[in-house]
């Protein structure tokens, strides 16, 4: 900008952020906090916004009283799982896309971007009599496949866009001395495109690991379920233990939160790549 | 979350690499077996599933009673037109939707505009406040659930030691209240969307542009109105229009705050049809998914048309004249 910026102008503005970073900041300490109080102390009045002596009973009784660890391993295992795999797939379809012309190729990008315009939910119900079909009703890897084909269609646009930033030449030379296509892709373009790479993969694990309809959805029985699938049990039951469920909110927000923490930079750059140039 | 997904591959420069290459018959064969995977996915798992779903709509299917799936053309709608329910949630959505809307649109557009000059710590204050990002919907209800609480609430204590309030306010289980607090942590979610993608517009504005300004002698208001809002426009309309179209379609936020009461006051159509969803009448909730598209779609069309630029005129004349 160029004028130069009155006092005023300056108390405004850093006020001004500063209450946007407090009410962001807020209900996430808060739930922290929370989490940390005895349970005594949650019900306690009045409300304590330091929690003095911090104790573990919730996370205890999380453990303890739920299948919990149980459905962290699950949520980590299909996340992880999903992720990669559709961020294989994707990076497939994604170099198809970005290096060759074709003519169904402008069918199949709008087939993908469509899945995104379209709300899932319509095929909530149909989707639950396909997987009974198929026997993958309550399987966690019924719900891999699931995520895998609804993680595709972004990822691939995302891909596509990373590839159009790497130069053809560079996978033309190594094949010319003697790769093939697809040892070319994984020798030499997949670690140029490594930041990429991360942010998708990091993007459909974050994506996974917080979907909620169609876990709660496939998902029955408590071996199977992830963790939003169990909260959403937690919250049907009529009387909310509120010191394990903030403890149990907290232990599915960080893991995300730290991913996001790393790919946060080229996400929002994936995000703002079109709008910058109006 | 599902839905960042959404604004993602609207606006992309255009491909640029598109080499045209006279390909043999042999790279075809491998060039399709690198895009089957994908294709078989998709298909499978999202195209058959939803084609099946929208001619449900047009059938009776209730996993109740699956005796009878016979074709009964309309007659999903009409149950649904005829429902005070649904009439309800249809109210219920359009106050979600504008009334979380209006405030994520303004508060956003004072970030980005805050944002806009180069500070120490920039980079830290921005992935922090990116964070909301990071939980799903599902659980932002379940955290506001917990600080809306009427007994316990953080919220009724805070504004108790603000002198706003005498007395608790109970939140969630007053229909007249719900709305607001479902709408407060939608708001809490969704403004750092807006700061970032008006903040990636505004960057792109060219100095000379404010310089002219200045030199016209023009003040902040008419240089917010005379360059700022002119010149990201587009950005601005399909940054509203996907939150528009965001907002509706997700119902994870009430989900987990509210699940649609207290009395269904905060029941949007689209919580309202997972509801249905799961008591097993798909039939219906088919129906309502695809009246969902129909008018998001009509909206799409009638907003663009509105917003499109008329008449050919460059800001910098705006500005001067």
């Amino acid at each position: 900008m160029i004028r130069s910026e009155t006092l005023a102008g300056r108390i405004a503005r850093f006020g001004g952020l500063g209450i946007c970073l407090l009410f962001t900041v807020f209900p996430l300490y808060w739930i922290l906090v929370t989490s940390f109080k005895a349970p005594g102390t949650i019900f306690a009045y009045p409300l304590k916004y330091w929690p003095g002596d911090f104790s573990l009973d919730n996370y205890r009784g999380l453990f303890s009283q739920s299948n919990f660890a149980v459905f962290l391993v699950n949520s980590l295992i299909v996340s992880t799982v999903a992720a990669a795999l559709s961020t294989v797939i994707s990076l497939l379809s994604a170099y198809v896309l970005a290096r060759f012309e074709f003519v169904s190729k402008g069918a199949v990008m709008g087939a993908f971007l469509v899945t995104q315009m379209i709300p899932g939910f319509i095929a909530l119900g149909s989707l639950y009599i396909l997987m009974t079909k198929l026997y993958l009703v309550d399987s966690r890897w019924g719900l891999v496949l699931v995520y895998v084909a609804v993680s595709i269609p972004l990822c691939t646009v995302m891909l596509r866009g990373f590839f159009e930033n790497v130069p053809a030449s560079l996978e033309e030379a190594a094949m010319v001395d003697g790769c093939s296509r697809l040892s070319a892709l994984f020798r030499v373009l997949v670690p140029v495109m490594t930041p990429g790479l991360a942010a998708s993969y990091i993007f459909n694990f974050v994506n996974c690991w917080n979907e909620l309809f169609l876990s709660v959805t496939l998902l029955n029985s408590d071996n199977n379920k992830t963790i939003p699938a169990a909260l959403n049990g937690f919250i049907s039951s009529y009387n909310i233990d509120w010191g394990s469920m903030s403890a149990a909110a907290v232990l599915s927000i960080v893991p995300t939160m730290v991913l996001f923490a790393f790919a946060s930079r080229y996400i929002v750059e994936g995000l703002t790549a079109g709008a910058v140039k109006e | 979350m599902a839905v960042l997904q959404t604004e993602r591959p609207v606006r992309r420069p255009p491909a640029r690499t598109s080499h045209r290459r006279q390909f043999t018959g042999r790279t075809a064969l491998v060039l399709l077996a690198f895009m089957l995977p994908a294709i078989v996915f998709v298909a499978l798992f999202t195209y058959y599933p939803l084609l099946n779903g929208i001619q449900m709509a047009f059938r009776n299917y209730n996993l109740n009673d699956l005796s009878d799936t016979s074709w009964v053309g309309l007659k999903n709608f009409r149950t649904l037109l005829h429902d005070d329910m649904f009439r309800g949630t249809v109210k219920n959505s359009v106050v979600w939707v504008v009334g979380s809307l209006v405030p994520q649109f303004l508060i956003g557009f004072a970030m980005a505009l805050w944002l806009r000059r180069k500070f120490r710590f920039r980079g830290t204050y921005q992935a922090l406040v990116f964070f909301p990002w990071a939980v799903s919907g599902f659980l932002i209800g379940i955290l506001f659930r917990w600080m809306f609480n009427g007994e316990f609430g953080v919220v009724n204590d805070l504004l108790m030691k603000a002198h706003l309030i005498d007395t608790p306010v109970p939140w969630l289980a007053d229909a007249k209240y719900a709305m607001v607090a479902v709408i407060v942590a939608n708001v809490w979610y969704g403004v750092t969307f807006f700061a970032i993608m008006i903040l990636a517009a505004l960057q792109s504005v060219p100095d000379e542009l404010y310089e002219a300004a200045a030199i016209d002698g023009a003040g902040k208001v008419r240089t917010l109105f005379g360059i700022t809002i002119p010149s990201i426009r587009t950005t601005l309309a399909l940054t509203v229009l996907l939150r528009v179209i965001w907002i509706f379609n997700s119902p994870e936020l009430i989900f987990g705050m509210t699940g649609g009461g207290p009395a269904n006051a905060t029941h949007t159509v689209t919580s309202y049809m997972i509801q249905v969803t799961q008591e097993g009448d798909y039939g219906r909730a088919s129906a309502m998914g695809v009246m969902v598209v129909f008018v998001l779609i009509l909206f799409a069309i009638f907003y663009l048309l509105a917003i499109r630029p008329r008449t050919p005129r460059t800001t910098a004349r705006k500005v001067a004249g």
